[in-house]
Order: C-alpha cells, then sequence, then structure tokens
C-alpha cells in the first residue's frame, strides 16, 4: 500500500527539495517585495507599516529621478549588449579556429570573468583617475587630450560600458565557443564543393546555425546587464550628478539612504516586470528562430 | 517569564564561560585577557565578569586607536568585548538590518549622530542615556562640549555619547601664498580672489579643492551657508532658497566651477584630499580631524607646508560647523546594557580619550582640550584654530531631519547646477526647498 502510494507520487517526490527551495528563496522573496510596494514603511520597529495601495507606484511614475535611472539603464544594457555580442562572437570565431597557444589564449581571455566585479570596479576607478590615472598618461603619450571618464557627466556611462564589456565579453565568447564546437561539418563540406568563399559561409551557415546559441548568450548577459549594481556602486554610485544612476542604484539609494522601503520595493516590482518582459521576448524570440530551422 | 528568563541568561553565562574557555584554548596570543577571570563569581569587585559584549565599529582611526586599549577594561571587569569592524556604509545597512529584525547584538555600536541618530533613535533602536550619565560623579559628563552633546541629542534624550568631533577648517598650502605674497584669507571674499589668483590649470595647479559630489559635499557647504547668515531649516521651515543660502551655494560652487581640479563632480573627501596631497590645489576646506591625509609624510608630497586656519568669514562672520561625528550608543534590545555602558563609560572616560586625543582623535571633552598632553599630538598650528573653531562652532552641519540621505540629495543638487552650469540658480532652489520641507513634513506626520 504505502509502497505503491511512493510509486505513484515519485515523480512529486523527487522534484520536492527543489521546489521548495525556489519557492522560499524565489517566490517568497518576490512576494514579500509586493506586498512591501503596496506599504509606507521606514524598518522602524515603532511605527509599522502604513497601507497606501498603488500610491507608490502613482509616484513611482511621476518621479522624473526614475525615469531618468530607467533612460540611463537602458542606454548602459543596449550598448553594451551589442558590443559584448559582437566582440564575443569575432572573439568565438578566433578561438574557433586550431592555432599555437590556443589554450593559453582560452585561459587568459577568462581573466577578467573571474575576477571579483568590485575589486576590478576600483582598479578602473583609479585607471580612468583624471590626473594621475593611467588611462590619461596613456592619452598624453599618444599626443591626445586628457578626459574626465567617470567624473565627465556624459563620458561616464561609456566608460562603465567599457569596464562592462572588458569584463564579461569572455562569457559571451565561452558560450558561443561551446556552440561553434558543436555544429555539423556536412554543411561546410557542401559548402566547399559549391565554392562558397569564408564570408558566405559565415552568413549562410555559421550565424544561422548559432542563432539560438546567440540568443542564449544574449538572453543571460541581458539579464545581468540590466541588473548590473557592483562595478557603477564601485565607480560612481551613479554620479555625477545621477548621470550614472540606473534602476538597481536608485532602488539601493531608496531603500538604504533615504529609507522608503515601500517605495523602493515599488521601484523593484517595475524592473522585475521589465527584466521579465524583455527575458519573455528573447524566448519567443529564440522559439521563432529554432521553427524556422 | 522567569524561568524563561532564566534560561536566558543560563544561556549566556554558558557561552560566555564556553567562549572563555575556547580562547584560552586557542591561545590568543595571551594579549592579558584574563581568560579564568571571566569565570569568577559574582559579587566580587568584578560584578559584571563573564558578560560577553559586542561591539560594532567603523573603519575609523579611533577604532583602531581603542582595540590595542580593549585587555585593559577585560582585565578591569572581567567583561569580554568582541568587536567587529566595519567600512562606513556597511556599517550603517549592518545595523539597519539588525535592528530591524529586533537583535540584541551589538550591545555597544558606533554611529553617527548626525547622519543616523534621529532615524534610529525615532525608530526606539538606542537606549536614552539620561540615567546613566550621572550614575558615576567620576565620570564627569559636564565635561563633555555642551554643542557635542547637542547633537548627540534627539528630543531631549542623550542617543549616544560622543567620541570623535569635528569642525570645518581652511587647509592651505603656506609656501604658495607667502611666495605669492598672500596672507591666510579671514574671509570669504579673500579666499576666492586668493584661490583665482593661485589657479593655474596649464600646470596642474588648481585654486580650490573642496568635495563636488552631490552628498557629500552638503556638510562641507553647511559653514558657507552659516557664515553668510542663513541655515538649511530655520523655525522648522526649509530655508535653503534664502538669499543667504543661495549666495553661499553660489560661491562654494563657482569656487569649484572656476578655480578648482578637473573631475570635481566625482570627489568626495578621498579624492579631494588626495589632490590637495599631490601639492595640486592651493586651498581646501574640509573637517580638521582628516588633518593627518595631509601632515603623514606618507600620505602627502606637501606634508611640510599644509597652513590651518579658522574658516574664513562671510557676511554673518565665521561660522563652521562643530559636531559630533561619531557617538557611542547602546542598543535598545540589548540584554547587557549595564555591561554595555560600564563599557562606554570606560571608553570616553578622561583616560581613555586623553589617549584617543594623543594618537589625534578629537575628542569632546573640555579637560582634555585644556591639557598640554592632550593637544600633543596635533600640530602647532591646528590646536588654536581647533579651539577657536569650538567657541564659534554651530552644532550641525546638514538638515536635521530623519531621511537625511534625502535632505542632502535635495541641497546637493542646488550646487550641482552651479558647478554644471545649467539654469538658473535660484529656481533650482526654490525646487529643493520644496524637496525639504516634503522632508521636514514627513518626519512631523
Amino acid at each position: 500500500m504505502q509502497y505503491s502510494w511512493f510509486n505513484r507520487n515519485l515523480r512529486w517526490i523527487y522534484v520536492l527539495p527543489a521546489l521548495l527551495f525556489v519557492l522560499l528563496m524565489m517566490v517568497v522573496p518576490v512576494l514579500y517585495t509586493v506586498r512591501l510596494s503596496l506599504f509606507e514603511w521606514s524598518m522602524s520597529a515603532v511605527s509599522p507599516p502604513v497601507f497606501v495601495g498603488f500610491a507608490n507606484y502613482a509616484a513611482l511614475f511621476r518621479d522624473q529621478r526614475f525615469w531618468d535611472a530607467t533612460v540611463n539603464t537602458f542606454y548602459f544594457t543596449i550598448v553594451a549588449l551589442a558590443i559584448e555580442v559582437a566582440l564575443g562572437l569575432a572573439v568565438a570565431l578566433l578561438l574557433n579556429r586550431k592555432f599555437k597557444g590556443k589554450n593559453i589564449a582560452k585561459t587568459v581571455m577568462l581573466l577578467p570573468m573571474v575576477a571579483t566585479p568590485v575589486a576590478m570596479g576600483m582598479v578602473w576607478m583609479l585607471m580612468y583617475e583624471p590626473s594621475i590615472g593611467a588611462a590619461n598618461m596613456l592619452l598624453k603619450a599618444l599626443g591626445l587630450k586628457p578626459q574626465l571618464f567617470l567624473a565627465s557627466m556624459t563620458q561616464v556611462i561609456p566608460s562603465l560600458i567599457l569596464v562592462d564589456v572588458w569584463q564579461w565579453t569572455p562569457m559571451v565568447s565561452l558560450i558561443l565557443l561551446a556552440g561553434l564546437s558543436t555544429l555539423p561539418a556536412d554543411p561546410y563540406e557542401s559548402a566547399d564543393v559549391d565554392g562558397a568563399n569564408a564570408w558566405q559561409k559565415f552568413i549562410h551557415i555559421t550565424l544561422p546555425l548559432l542563432m539560438p546559441t546567440i540568443v542564449i548568450a544574449t538572453m543571460l548577459r541581458l539579464i545581468d546587464v540590466l541588473k548590473t549594481y557592483d562595478i557603477i556602486y564601485a565607480t560612481t554610485q551613479g554620479g555625477p550628478n545621477l548621470k550614472s544612476e540606473t534602476l538597481n542604484i536608485y532602488g539601493y539609494v531608496l531603500g538604504f539612504q533615504y529609507f522608503k522601503f515601500g517605495y523602493a520595493s515599488a521601484l523593484l516590482v517595475v524592473f522585475f516586470l521589465i527584466v521579465l518582459a524583455l527575458t519573455l521576448l528573447l524566448i519567443l524570440f529564440r522559439n521563432r528562430t529554432r521553427d524556422a530551422l | 517569564m522567569r524561568t524563561h528568563g532564566f534560561v536566558k541568561l543560563a544561556a549566556v553565562v554558558a557561552t560566555a564561560v564556553s567562549l572563555a574557555a575556547c580562547s584560552g584554548a586557542g591561545g590568543n596570543g595571551g594579549a592579558g585577557a584574563p581568560q579564568d577571570g571571566a569565570a569568577s563569581a559574582p559579587g566580587s569587585d568584578k560584578p559584571l565578569a563573564g558578560t560577553e559584549l559586542v561591539l560594532v565599529t567603523a573603519n575609523h582611526p579611533w577604532s583602531e586607536a581603542l582595540t590595542p586599549l580593549l585587555p585593559e577594561f577585560e582585565q578591569a571587569t572581567g567583561i569580554k568585548v568582541k568587536v567587529e569592524n566595519y567600512f562606513e556604509d556597511q556599517l550603517t545597512q549592518k545595523l539597519t538590518v539588525q535592528f530591524t529584525a529586533g537583535s540584541a547584538t551589538p550591545d555597544v555600536f558606533m554611529y553617527r549622530p548626525l547622519q543616523e541618530g534621529r532615524l534610529f533613535f525615532k525608530n526606539g533602536w538606542v537606549t536614552p542615556l539620561n540615567d546613566y550619565v550621572n550614575q558615576n560623579a567620576d565620570y564627569d559628563f559636564a565635561d563633555f562640549s555642551q554643542s557635542a552633546v547637542g547633537t548627540t541629542t534627539v528630543d531631549g534624550k542623550i542617543a549616544g555619547i560622543p567620541i570623535v568631533t569635528e569642525r570645518e577648517i581652511l587647509y592651505y598650502r603656506k609656501d604658495l601664498l607667502e611666495a605669492a605674497g598672500i596672507e591666510a584669507p579671514k574671509t570669504i571674499d579673500d579666499l576666492i580672489a586668493a584661490a583665482k589668483q593661485l589657479h593655474d590649470p596649464s600646470r596642474e595647479m588648481y585654486g580650490f579643492v573642496a568635495r563636488g559630489q552631490r552628498s557629500p559635499l552638503v556638510t562641507q557647504l553647511s559653514s558657507f551657508i552659516f557664515s553668510e547668515g542663513g541655515d538649511f531649516i530655520t523655525d522648522g521651515k526649509a530655508s535653503i532658497h534664502t538669499p543667504e543660502a543661495v549666495k553661499a551655494m553660489t560661491t562654494y560652487g563657482t569656487l569649484l566651477k572656476e578655480a578648482g581640479p578637473p573631475g570635481v563632480l566625482n570627489m568626495a573627501w578621498p579624492q579631494a584630499f588626495g589632490v590637495f596631497a599631490q601639492g595640486k590645489a592651493a586651498f581646501l576646506t574640509d573637517a580638521d580631524s582628516l588633518y593627518t591625509n595631509l601632515t603623514d609624510p606618507q600620505k602627502s608630497t606637501v606634508s611640510d607646508k599644509v597652513g590651518f586656519a579658522v574658516f574664513p568669514a562671510g557676511s554673518a562672520g565665521s561660522k563652521p560647523f562643530n559636531i559630533t561625528s561619531w557617538g557611542l550608543a547602546i542598543n535598545e534590545r540589548s540584554e547587557k546594557k549595564e555591561a554595555a555602558w560600564a563599557f562606554i563609560e570606560w571608553a570616553t572616560g578622561k583616560d581613555i580619550v586623553l589617549k584617543q586625543q594623543q594618537k589625534g582623535n578629537p575628542g569632546a571633552r573640555s579637560s582634555v582640550w585644556d591639557n598640554p598632553e592632550g593637544v600633543k599630538a596635533f600640530p602647532d598650528e591646528l590646536v588654536p584654530v581647533i579651539r577657536e573653531s569650538m567657541e564659534l562652532g554651530v552644532g550641525h552641519d546638514r538638515p536635521l531631519v530623519i531621511s537625511v540621505g534625502e535632505a542632502r540629495d535635495a541641497v546637493g543638487e542646488v550646487v550641482m547646477r552651479v558647478i554644471t552650469g545649467e539654469g538658473d540658480i535660484q529656481a533650482a532652489a526654490n525646487r529643493a526647498n520644496e524637496l525639504l520641507q516634503a522632508v521636514i513634513d514627513k518626519d512631523n506626520k
């Protein structure tokens, strides 16, 4: 009796630990954040949270700083992502060839990725320092005008994008390299027979076959770039003059500097929905490319 | 209820004893800690022996100087002190999270009275110390400077004991001023003229440097506002749109814009002091407590050329801030308040404050400032400047509200406009004033 019950429900029992983990560590915090976003609370032990309904959301959509942070987030994400995927693909193609020292090149390429982002943020901050930093030393040595980098309101996001590209392009390459190694050899052989050149082979064979992998790499990076927090906080904390304040940084400021936990939660819920929507869009796109094959 | 309390007490004692045993077995360097004393019976001259206190400190010269002195306290009382050390921002987060969770630890913590003091107090996280400070006549609480205690007092309750005080002063390069035949500026107008005269960007020499980051600059701006006769809040109303405040914010921003180094928008105190320490700036206004960053030959290329002056006078005279930047407080939920107070009484007593000042940490006790031994560590020229600033000083350096972060950002925005040259300053000040008023109104709700 007992045994058969066990047997019948085996599939549920096996997933139970994973299910519990997801519920406790992911679903509960998200639901708690959603609930908190309907309250006004400053973490006080004396005055409890006050229910305010959707007032936090209404205030958020009227908040210019929220819209500025949204623009900054997308500016940073779109440019960084485009460069990382393009550059990552180029590096992957390069590493997919046979050459001497290939393994050393692969290892060296991975170094930025394994470094701690906050520590790397500090290093880049020193390099970007306008008066004594290495970046300006280099520019001066090349006879160029020194720049302000992180201290300039217009250069701050491009400067941060460079850090992100430096750190995370290797991950894109790594995923694409794995994808490249699984590609079948037959299409290339028949293309050779037909006399196709390297460019034609890349455009008509490699790219379409690799597309599902590219979409996966893009999706993983998209989620991470949108949520970038560590390098921005370590270098500029959203400055100068809020010009590098992304949604994540603004959420942090609202919560831990302004102590507006309800409002910060509302922002994070909106941010969560943005990330979710973009991810679903990409999945949809992936399914369509897969069907097309 | 009683059983519950007893179980708790037993657990505490057991933990303390086993911890003491552990540290004995671990061979903790034998710093002279009374490892056997920990288990001594109550009723002796060490009634609190065996208690273990958790002390959370900021990564600050004050805690660095205190740590080697702790065995002295542990030996005298039998109390064990466990120290946890954090950087400023992490400290606030750590405390906020623990207090929100209703944690009984830390027992004693270091905090910034003006930054978090009101929030912590109004949230019921700190123990009012009014009944404690006069328990022991030898402690001599009246010895603490009035404005320093004023900083740590909220609604008439003493929320914490001042440990580090600071004032805004003017740092200048003696050699440059001498070469140009300029006296140390006595007024803000003199400062502007001198900074512009010494400003020579082509040689990477800048007239004036100070914090230019939106929120960090607000405290250093305060002395400019006070010296023009303004304040952030006047009689409970936001007043940063007044002609006095607008003039001060324009002066501060213009100095940085027209006589400051490149990249000033990204400067908090470490960057500003860095520029001065590399010999690239003639003037710097910031807190006196940070002077070693300029006079220590390890950190500064101009260590022997630094001059100190009282904050220059504006139209209302010289009114630098004179505040308690760090205080010690007791967690309201601590189960060891007696021991916690014993610790604070020791750490802020005359002996330790003297030792702290000998290490260069300016305290709040008048008797120590009057003691020649107490000022020995400070440069001779700095001592009269500190003394005079203490007399002239104002007891706050930022808006006195609960949501300090939000208020600071509002004020800083106006200076940002001056530095970047965007738009109408008065209009920006009016807008910032509304934001500040909203923060004040929220406090009073």
